[in-house]
């Protein structure tokens, strides 16, 4: 009789016990759980920024000898971008369109396109850039002249060094909300 | 000899569980009369099971790589056997993809199988469309031509209308901040990992989905839908009327499918993919970078929108788009769901496809954009006996760019208007201003062109075609 009783009532209690030690073990579980995927999802997240967030050089790159661009033309020339990787291959260089103006001012403008960044071709004769995508067009001095863009070509940092003209090597221009 | 391959079959099924596998396919039912309307969602898996074949193809032949990837290219389409079928496969299967996923979304919400209890069927349908619209994107990339290229550049720059971390996000996407030897990695891992990843699990769910709640059955009109009793009336009705959807519907699931292959296999050995443009070089800036046609009504919606707005629609477009097909659901909850007692509905479906359709139209004619190879007037087709005035004119209207967005007769472009009657409606002082000054979407020559330049321009649009037997 008395261990029917006590039997009943260990039954009882061993149910309580289980079902407290079944939410413990769902919590440890999901705890575990959330806690592999943090470290699994660590290496996706380096991986992903790593080529974002590594450290860039400045580069200032020589273009050519000053009397290689004469005045009141403009001329396109390629440079290296800054730190490129060694398969980078062709996709390392950009390009550029250098005008030279009276007193040795130079003017570094990027080929992208202020609307979408498609690459603007110099129209010598015409005497503007114009843009194959959706028909941007600019002046030799850069600012809009027709078409989307809603702002003028961008320009890099140019300086002259011993007679060599230099460009910075600067990010891919980016056209904001703001612009 | 029979018996024995009977008992190693049967040994196999007891152990393997083949027949419990297609057992629920077996046993699923189906409401009877869900017939043709019904193949669009299989066709589109099938179209994806196309491009996970066709695609596992590629990658025996391609190198991710951005120095090589071109010449690997060249080497599929050119060298390898079959590559360039292989290749129209891949880019045709990506087309039926897109295109049937449309026709699946247009059928779902004319026939309003988005409401209860199937809203979660809409929102996955969703989220699948937006990763095969990446999986669209991301892979005309991995051509990387120099059309490709331009375009992950444009991708950027379509980023950076994002306000405050549009920088960041464009140089995400990029993997830096220009394009680099990195740019091709990430969009190879992204489209041949990560996104078909996502996909996988999210086609898993939504065909889960079907199974749960069921095929939608055919809507009636007068028959509504009312969350508290469709449960019931639903199971009742499949317990009466159902037929197993194996193989009472798939069948036609499975001749639809085939008739797709036969077109997509058609299109891929008679059409192929799109030629491979120049090698991909930033330097070289002949490029016109243009979207494969599921995106041209986006490209030209682009050219189209008046600058002031266009950041703005850039950004806010396709978030208010999304949050809009998100809503559907939500909005209209239960009743009618036959399309002829929703008027409105079909009326949105025609107003966006006839949108789309326009805006691909003129994107494949792009009006916009300058035609660089536009033929030059020849002096003798335009205008016999000119003065040398007039010659000159014409010479400068070549050289000067005229000719790229003004047509002559039927040569030049088409951004402007055609001036081959331009006599007739402006004065020679209304040409000159209109030359000097330039318009919203002119340049003004005003700073370019000396006063005898210009009065040889003005001089050759007064004269040309003014002879009577034109056709001379």
């Amino acid at each position: 009789m008395m261990a029917c009783n006590c039997e009943d009532q260990q039954t009882e209690e061993d149910f309580k016990k289980a079902v407290d030690r079944r939410g413990f073990l769902t919590k440890i579980t999901i705890a575990i759980g959330g806690f592999i995927g943090t470290v699994l999802a660590f290496p996706l997240i380096t991986s992903m920024l790593d080529p974002v967030t590594r450290k860039k050089s400045v580069n200032w790159r020589e273009i050519g000898d000053v009397n290689e661009f004469k005045e009141n033309e403009i001329k396109m020339v390629s440079f290296e971008n800054a730190s490129p990787y060694e398969w980078s291959g062709k996709i390392a260089y950009s390009a550029a369109y250098i005008r030279r103006e009276e007193n040795n001012k130079f003017t570094a403008f990027s080929v992208n396109c202020a609307h979408l960044g498609c690459p603007v071709r110099w129209e010598a004769d015409a005497e503007l850039f114009m843009c194959p995508c959706h028909g941007g067009v600019y002046y030799k001095d850069g600012s809009r002249a027709a078409g989307p863009p809603p702002r003028g070509l961008y320009t890099y940092p140019i300086r002259i060094v011993n007679n060599q003209v230099e460009i910075e090597t600067e990010a891919l221009p980016i056209t904001n909300i703001s612009s | 000899m029979k018996k024995k391959l009977k008992n190693i079959w049967l040994w196999l099924d007891d152990r393997g569980g083949f027949s419990d596998l297609i057992k629920p396919l077996k046993t699923h039912l189906v409401p009877p009369g869900s017939t043709w309307n019904y193949v669009w969602g299989s066709a589109t898996l099938f179209c994806l099971i196309i491009q996970v074949i066709t695609g596992i193809a590629l990658g025996f032949l391609y190198q991710p790589s951005a120095d090589v990837a071109y010449q690997s290219l060249q080497y599929i389409e050119n060298q390898a056997f079959m590559g360039s079928f292989i290749r129209g496969m891949h880019n045709w299967g990506a087309s039926g993809m897109v295109f049937l996923m449309g026709m699946h979304m247009i059928r779902v919400y004319i026939n309003a199988a988005y409401k209860y209890p199937r809203e979660m069927s809409w929102i996955t349908g969703v989220v699948l469309m937006a990763i095969t619209i990446v999986m669209a994107f991301t892979g005309q990339l991995l051509r990387w031509d120099n059309n490709g290229v331009w375009s992950a550049v444009v991708a950027a720059e379509q980023m950076g209308r994002i306000p405050l971390i549009g920088d960041s996000l464009a140089y995400f996407l990029l993997g830096g901040d220009t394009i680099n030897g990195e740019t091709l990695n990430r969009f190879f891992a992204m489209h041949v990992f990560l996104f078909p990843a996502l996909l996988f699990l999210m086609v898993i769910y939504h065909l889960y989905l079907v199974f749960k709640n069921g095929i939608s059955e055919p809507p009636k009109v007068g028959r509504l839908v009312d969350p508290k009793t469709y449960k019931k009336w639903y199971e009742d009705m499949l317990l009466k009327k159902g037929v197993p959807f194996f193989p009472d519907a798939i069948w036609r699931d499975a001749v639809f499918s085939a008739l797709v292959l036969v077109v997509i296999v058609c299109l891929a050995w008679f059409v192929g993919a799109p030629a491979l443009s120049d090698a991909p070089d930033l330097t070289n800036v002949n490029a016109n970078p243009k979207p494969d046609w599921y995106f041209t009504w986006i490209f030209a919606l682009f050219a189209l929108m008046p600058m002031q707005i266009e950041s703005y629609v850039m950004f806010l477009g396709p978030l208010i788009g999304v949050i809009l097909i998100f809503s559907i659901p939500f909005l209209s909850k239960g009743g009618e769901r036959s399309p002829l007692r929703r008027p409105w509905a079909i009326a949105g479906v025609i107003f966006i496809v006839l949108t789309i359709s326009s805006l691909w139209y003129v994107g494949v004619q792009e009006p916009w954009s300058p035609r660089f190879d536009a033929k030059p007037l020849s002096e003798y087709t335009t205008v016999p006996n000119a003065s040398p005035e007039v010659k000159k004119g014409i010479e400068l209207f070549n050289t000067v760019g005229c000719i790229y967005c003004h047509s002559i007769g039927d040569d030049g472009g088409i951004r402007g208007p055609n001036l081959s009657d331009v006599q007739n409606r402006l004065t020679r002082e209304q040409m000159v201003i209109r030359i000097v000054n330039g318009a919203e979407n002119m340049p003004a020559y005003g700073g370019s062109l000396s006063k005898e330049e210009l009065d040889a321009i003005v001089s050759f649009l007064e004269t040309q075609y003014k002879t009577p037997n034109k056709g001379n």
